[in-house]
């Protein structure tokens, strides 16, 4: 069965993934298009995180499906792909920026060896090209290049976050998660980072899907947005639309609580 | 040396012949000849309580009591020398419960059980080398789950493994690894040749010998068959080497052996003699006559 094929990236379809048969998200469908970026808001425990791990397939869906434009295939339906292939995508194509960064690095292993871990997980050999690599990635992220030998743990947060999204970007993936990208960082190291995501995202042509609940970081990065609320999508749309003209009462909720802050 | 001890330990006749019972060491040759048919590949067993701590070699001495026969020579070695605690009554334990011939012979021996190396005189067809090893899995450092090791065995994904190898080098300017390098074993299957020395590493490759791999606390054995290739991880840009040392053996002046330095005072005097014992004082020996 082949998707829609409307030029979208990624195409979900009533997708419904829930824990327990109550919490997680519910018939939820959207598409994403290449160098889009989308923010999905809502409140804790609205199925924004189980939203993203179903959609990333770290959580198999229990229903409804979830079509990608692959490189060499076209639009296929991620379940009909064997767990290898889905790794292989996973490491190649895809980003996954976690909300501490020490959830997504080797903390144990030098600032250099974290950035080039995919490239040599994709078979790259040499050395001295890794280094140089991981140097130019880390001068990208407005991080010293001197500082290639540090371990993370050396690092500040708003550092490790960057290296964090050096490590994930080294291969040049078009579709990034990020789930709470700048949740733990203090209010002046958020702006740097969004900043600098900015850049990225439209430098690259990145294609993101943004988990937070902080509307800024939508209003500042996102095309569209998502807001959920139980486990549902209950509007969605152009991010200026929604956070100027919200039109479902939870979002005109959540909007007017920001201002009023 | 010790051949006198040997030779004062009588066959025991109230243990089975090779002190496991006939049905385990059908299960150990089960899992040896599936280990063999995959090579590198790890093959659960049910390991068996030993009369020796965890740590000292209860997968070797199992992986041996499984193969020997009446007719098998046994050498044991410990760190290259078979006149060590370890040796000596990994030696004296088979004697007691198989009356199998022991030596000290590299040449004379068909099953060589070892601990940290690889003996210099090269191993032969029909030979067979039988590793104490601590810990098998070669991805355990970089992920800690057996799970998620066991898919990247399945899928082949090797490729975070030189994350150790560029530390290394980003560390101290050359890969620093010296023991325990982790291997490629027919292309396929990546595989901890336990704790030798890298030194040791080329002797693995092609060996006419085969080579088997026994973890008693980690319940595994793998096998490397006769004429296999196995290839040590490296860069392009830093090829894999092995260890040199300035100077040659003290003793018999070998210079292409693994050499261990011996502390001889407590003034700072030391010494390089050859890790392998038996080879050592062959040449010493045949250099007498000479």
């Amino acid at each position: 069965m082949n998707g829609p094929t409307n030029g979208a990236l990624l195409s979900v379809r009533h997708l419904t993934r829930t824990w327990d048969g109550i919490h997680g998200c519910r018939d939820v469908s959207f598409d994403l298009y290449p160098g889009e970026v989308l923010c999905v808001v809502g409140e804790s425990g609205s199925g924004k995180s189980t939203l993203l791990q179903a959609v990333s397939m770290q959580a198999a869906p229990q229903s409804g499906s979830i079509y990608y434009d692959l490189r060499e295939q076209g639009m296929v339906d991620l379940a009909t792909l064997s767990s290898a292939r889905l790794r292989l995508l996973a490491r190649t194509d895809w980003g996954f920026v976690r909300q501490h960064a020490r959830d997504g690095l080797r903390m144990q292993v030098s600032a250099g060896a974290n950035i080039a871990e995919r490239l040599m997980a994709v078979g790259e050999r040499h050395y001295g090209e890794l280094r140089q690599a991981a140097g130019d990635w880390l001068h990208k992220m407005e991080i010293d290049r001197g500082r290639l030998d540090d371990a993370p743990e050396a690092f500040s947060g708003g550092m490790q976050q960057r290296l964090q999204i050096a490590r994930n970007l080294v291969t040049h993936p078009r579709l990034v998660f990020m789930d709470e990208p700048t949740a733990s960082l203090d209010v002046s190291v958020q702006a740097r980072l969004l900043d600098l995501l900015r850049g990225l995202v439209s430098d690259l042509g990145l294609a993101a899907i943004i988990v937070t609940h902080d509307l800024a970081v939508a209003r500042l990065l996102a095309h569209r947005t998502l807001v959920m609320q139980g486990g549902r999508v209950v509007e969605s749309g152009l991010t200026d639309q929604i956070l100027d003209d919200p039109q479902h009462p939870y979002t005109q909720l959540l909007v007017s609580s920001i201002l009023q802050a | 040396m010790t051949t006198a001890a040997n030779a004062t330990v009588a066959r025991d006749p109230h243990y089975n012949f090779g002190y496991l019972d006939e049905s385990t060491k059908r299960m150990l040759r089960r899992a040896l000849l599936k280990a063999v048919a995959i090579p590198g590949y790890q093959v659960p067993f049910g390991s068996r309580e030993m009369p020796l701590p965890y740590g000292w070699g209860t997968g070797g001495i199992q992986v041996t009591a499984a193969l020997i026969g009446h007719d098998d020579v046994l050498k044991v070695i410990d760190q290259g020398s078979d006149d060590t605690t370890n040796a000596i009554n990994i030696r004296r334990f088979f004697a007691r419960v198989a009356g199998v011939q022991t030596t000290e012979r590299t040449a004379q021996a068909t099953i060589v059980q070892t601990r940290h190396r690889i003996p210099e005189t090269p191993l032969s067809a029909g030979q067979i080398m039988v590793f104490q090893v601590p810990i098998p899995e070669p991805l355990r450092w970089l992920e800690p789950s057996e799970r998620e090791t066991r898919t990247m065995h399945a899928l082949a994904e090797y490729g975070a493994m030189h994350v150790k190898l560029y530390e290394d080098i980003a560390r101290h300017g050359h890969i620093a690894t010296t023991y325990d390098y982790p291997v490629i074993v027919n292309g396929r299957y990546m595989m901890r040749p336990s704790p030798i020395p890298k030194f040791d590493n080329p002797k693995l490759d092609r060996s006419p010998a085969l080579m088997l791999f026994g973890a008693g606390r980690e319940k595994r054995v793998y096998a490397v068959p006769p004429y296999t290739r196995v290839k040590s991880l490296d860069f392009e840009d830093h090829p894999f080497t092995v260890e040199k040392w300035d100077g040659c053996c003290a003793q018999c002046g070998a210079t292409d052996s693994y050499l261990d330095e011996i502390i001889t005072d407590d003034a700072g005097g030391c010494m390089f003699v050859c890790s392998d014992t038996e080879y050592c004082a062959t040449r010493q020996a045949t250099k007498e006559k000479a």
